[in-house]
């Protein structure tokens, strides 16, 4: 199976990376927002995207067609992403080749779901919460990245 | 030493004005901030804007202490190391972030605790110098991955 694994850089992208072990036995792609990433996943294969939230419409719409053109591409079986917008952009790529979608919310969103994790969960084919409080029939919690 | 990060989301010169003025107190300890492109101009640290991943790494390890924005990048990187780690959250009110995440974060990896937090620069200079006194220990830490369950509830969700 050929797996797309993207996320913003930062927390969202060291979140994405300690998931790892779900992803073995499988072709890996990794998409960030920043080209030094690439050494930390040495042996995949790596895209930069420029980075985007939604309050910058222009870069965001720039940063979609790079998401786009990349899941076109590689055509993966499966994206999963840990946020933010850049991840989100992936689910709906996603969903337009058909692929299984996964968003996995931040760890940093307690009290709610973020903004983009609303709408991707509504949308993805799986997703999770890192929080048992904020789980509900969309939104499974099934533990979380700091075990 | 003691490593300081804002990380990559925009500066926060109220964290490192705070941590210059109690560098300055203390000059036989060295402080090594990461600081953004901010305006304030820093006097007693070692800083760079930005640094390389494996920079990064470097100075983490190296650090008896980190201070950090509410960044869950650093915070779990404190995990994984061991290390004990200060938050000074940032405040939507003072314009420093989009919305008040940070210290919902903040709040709730204390309330576990998990963290130490601090709200005011004066909570900061405390948790600094009791780690000078040996008083600061880390208060969690995790393995290199997630959750088993986590790993394989998605494992599963996969190879349907």
């Amino acid at each position: 199976m050929k797996i797309l694994a993207i996320a913003s850089a930062g927390g969202h992208w060291v979140q994405l990376l300690r998931l790892k072990p779900a992803f073995e036995g499988h072709e890996l792609i990794f998409v960030s927002t920043k080209t030094s990433f690439k050494e930390t996943v040495k042996g995949h294969k790596f895209y930069s995207i420029p980075d985007a939230s939604r309050w910058n419409k222009l870069k965001l719409i720039y940063s979609l067609i790079c998401v786009f053109k990349i899941v076109f591409r590689s055509k993966p079986n499966i994206i999963i992403t840990t946020g933010a917008a850049p991840g989100l952009m992936g689910i709906i790529a996603g969903k337009v080749i058909g692929a299984k979608t996964i968003w996995i919310d931040s760890i940093a969103n307690v009290e709610n779901l973020s903004m983009s994790g609303q709408i991707a969960t509504s949308i993805a084919d799986k997703s999770y919460t890192q929080w048992p409080d904020l789980s509900n029939s969309k939104v499974t919690f099934n533990g979380n990245v700091l075990s | 030493m003691i490593f300081v990060t804002v990380g990559t989301q925009g500066p926060f010169d109220r964290l490192i004005s705070a941590m210059d003025e109690i560098a300055g107190t203390m000059p036989e300890v060295r402080f090594v901030a990461q600081v953004s492109k901010g305006r304030y101009k820093v006097k007693n640290m070692t800083c760079f804007e930005f640094i390389s991943p494996a920079e990064f790494d470097e100075y983490f390890s190296s650090a008896k202490l980190i201070v950090s924005h509410a960044g869950m990048g650093t915070i779990i990187s404190a995990f994984e190391r061991s290390k004990p780690i200060v938050i000074f959250p940032k405040f939507h009110s003072l314009g420093e972030h989009r919305n008040d995440h940070q210290l919902a974060t903040a709040r709730k990896l204390g309330s576990l605790n998990y963290i130490h937090v601090a709200y005011t620069p004066a909570e900061l200079r405390d948790k600094i110098h009791s780690v000078l006194d040996g008083g600061l220990s880390p208060l969690h830490k995790v393995g290199k991955y997630a959750s088993s369950e986590l790993i394989n509830s998605l494992q599963s969700f996969i190879s349907v």
